[in-house]
């Protein structure tokens, strides 16, 4: 059974969470609780905090997570060929630069359109 | 292995549910993510392991992110408790949901549904193999066509989501980053 | 009576306990420690060493008790305005995703049946970056849920620079499934024990990859947000980013999970490019070179190997925390260029020319 291995990895979450559990409630048993307006304020460098915390982001922020996603489709269509490459031979070889080829004209694409470009 | 399947379907659903239950969407998107890990879990059970961490990897790992993302840089936050109120958009769903659930408890109770596993490759051969290897073999021999299509998509998605964002960043909001 | 022993899940148990909290907790718990004594080296100067019990200070070693004591005890806040539930989660992921690597890693050859490794699972390292993934939410919610604009600031650079750094990470171990042909780690650790030139020269990945090998360690350190690529936690520029508003036991859990992370990252680039815990010509029945053999006890090969693990992984610790404090930070769009306008090419050129390399490698050895 394929599965059986898989439960000690089950089991490491498992612990993850217990350690998480653990600290936490040290935290929330140990520590002491005086709370304070002053205390309780989101940290502005000593300024008196001003508005909420929350406040819209540049859309580059969302630029690069969508072609982290395209990117990481890619690199998951490439492990199983990684893998196979040396049973596949030329054949495989020639398969993998067309699949990366079109990927690297979408890469030159959002390079030249200044996608890429932090500032 | 029964105790976990039961385990994991029951989380799953949970999960599935409450993202139809819950307001606010940082917990819809938790919910959900949630019940990824749970399939994900349930493909183990099936012996599917590739297919299990890609879902990880895909779908928890990056188009939640990006959900999450987006709905925390928005601040998309909805205070509204959860309230059943109807209106003919629902009910129409409604009836269809019950269609469709009859439909399904109706193929699973034919006789199709009882043939239980077939096909060429099994558990054990896929476990003797290796399930990333004959992932890899099958999609690099018998489909490369549907493998090389898959490329051309994700050149649109590329060119697709360079073409929407540079819009804003054209039209110039002030905003901090 | 020991055959309980034999069950495979009191064998996972056990070996959980002692390689996860007996070796890979205790050494990320000393290296909170190792880090200010060998950057107070790096500066001159003699670093903690005030903590003791009368006379007894062991050069700063009680500093540790005293940390831990200190964070127990400190107040417990939660800024106003904050998501509570979220607030409190938000460590739990950083914690899943530095522990579950450990599954995977081998710490010494097999000894008959028994390997020293908690799971050998097939799709290996895939499986365990699909958890690993997982750590974003981590950052993400911790600094989402704080009602802070520095913790939000953190939380945005940390996810935007994470996941671009998945994306190499990712592709530079591409080239290593290539020459080693497999996504299970056991299988990569004893392929690189096989030898070029008759038995001169080890296949490590640090031979067959160099290149990846580069990628690996630097994306590694972006993905652990280790200087210089700690624009998300800079405390010079945002305080700490995500973890701001953290104090007391919680702000220690993401302290110890980053430690953790250094540990689990030296474990990955020793066990994927060093040869994992291989000693160079030592085989499971001694050392073998130039056609000499030294025939040595299967125990005793064993003790060797979790030697040479152990030495390996520290090194990388202290090359990590070197590396800290010898370079200074990279500006965020400094990061990001690095990433998507060096890094990516570099790997898919590393990806092509070996694959080219390995047709010309696989048909002259096929053709004579």
């Amino acid at each position: 059974m394929i599965a059986e291995q898989y439960l000690p990895v089950l089991m490491l979450i498992g612990l993850a969470l217990g350690l998480g559990g653990m600290f936490t409630l040290l935290a929330i048993m140990l520590g002491p609780k005086r709370p304070t307006d002053v205390k309780r304020m989101p940290f502005e460098s000593g300024m008196p905090t001003e508005g909420s915390g929350f406040r819209r982001y540049h859309v580059r922020f969302y630029l690069v997570a969508m072609i982290f996603l395209i990117f990481d489709v890619e690199v998951i269509f490439l492990y199983p060929w990684a893998v196979q490459f040396r049973n596949l031979g030329l054949f495989g070889f020639g398969e993998l630069m067309v699949f990366l080829a079109v990927l690297v004209l979408g890469l030159v694409y959002a390079w030249k359109k200044g996608a890429l470009e932090w500032e | 292995m029964e105790v976990f399947f039961y385990l994991f379907a029951v989380l799953a659903t949970v999960g599935a549910v409450s993202v139809l239950l819950i307001r606010s969407p940082v917990y819809c998107a938790l919910a959900l993510v949630g019940t990824f890990f749970c399939l994900a879990a349930i493909y183990v059970l099936l012996s599917s392991e590739f297919v299990a961490a890609v879902q990880l990897l895909v779908y928890a790992g990056a188009i939640m992110v990006l959900f999450l993302f987006v709905i925390m840089l928005l601040n998309l936050k909805s205070d509204q408790p959860f309230a059943l109120k109807f209106s003919i958009p629902k009910i129409i769903g409604l009836a269809v949901t019950v269609g469709i659930l009859a439909q399904l408890i109706g193929v699973l109770n034919s006789p199709a549904a009882k043939v239980g596993p077939s096909g060429e490759y099994t558990i054990e051969r896929v476990s003797a193999e290796g399930a990333t290897e004959v992932v890899g073999r099958l999609l690099f021999t018998e489909y490369v066509l549907p493998f090389e299509i898959i490329s051309i998509l994700l050149l649109v998605a590329v060119i697709g989501a360079v073409v929407l964002a540079k819009r804003y960043v054209a039209s110039g909001e002030e905003e901090s980053g | 009576m020991m055959e309980f022993l034999l069950i495979p899940w009191v064998q996972a148990v056990l070996k959980i306990v002692v390689f996860v909290l007996m070796f890979v907790m205790m050494l990320g718990t000393v290296l909170t420690l190792m880090e200010r004594k060998w950057m107070s080296a790096v500066q001159d100067r003699i670093g903690p060493n005030r903590a003791n019990l009368g006379n007894f200070r062991g050069h700063g070693l009680l500093h540790l008790a005293a940390d831990g004591l200190k964070s127990i005890f400190k107040e417990d806040t939660i800024p106003e305005g904050a998501d509570r539930l979220l607030f409190t989660i938000a460590p739990f992921f950083a914690f899943v995703s530095v522990i579950v690597i450990w599954a995977v890693i081998p710490f010494a050859g097999p000894i008959g049946d028994f390997k020293f490794q908690i799971a050998d699972i097939n799709t290996g390292l895939l499986f365990i970056f699909a958890i690993t993934s997982l750590g974003v939410y981590g950052a993400v919610l911790g600094g989402w849920s704080s009602n802070s604009k520095y913790a939000l600031l953190g939380a945005a650079r940390a996810t935007s620079q994470m996941l671009s750094y998945e994306v190499f990470l990712g592709l530079s171990l591409i080239g290593i499934f290539m020459v080693y042909g497999s996504l299970q780690v056991g299988t990569i650790v004893e392929q690189q024990n096989t030898y070029w030139f008759g038995d001169l020269i080890p296949k490590w990945g640090i031979f067959t990859q160099p290149v990846a090998f580069v990628i690996f360690f630097t994306a590694m350190l972006a993905e652990t947000k280790r200087l210089p690529f700690d624009a998300p936690e800079g405390e010079s520029e945002i305080i700490a980013g995500y973890f701001l508003e953290y104090s007391g036991m919680r702000y220690a859990a993401f302290m110890l999970a980053e430690y953790i992370a250094i540990v689990g990252l030296a474990a990955l680039t020793t066990t994927l490019f060093l040869g994992g815990y291989h000693v160079p010509w030592l085989h499971a029945d001694g050392f073998h070179f130039l056609g000499g053999h030294l025939p040595l006890s299967p125990w005793l090969v064993a003790v060797l190997q979790l030697g040479s693990f152990v030495t390996k992984v520290i090194f990388f610790c202290w090359l990590t925390i070197m590396i800290r404090w010898t370079v200074p930070r990279f500006r965020f769009d400094q990061i990001m260029d690095l990433g998507w306008k060096r890094m990516l090419p570099i790997c898919l050129g590393n990806i092509v020319v070996t694959a080219i390399v390995l047709l010309i490698y696989d048909w002259s050895t096929a053709a004579g």
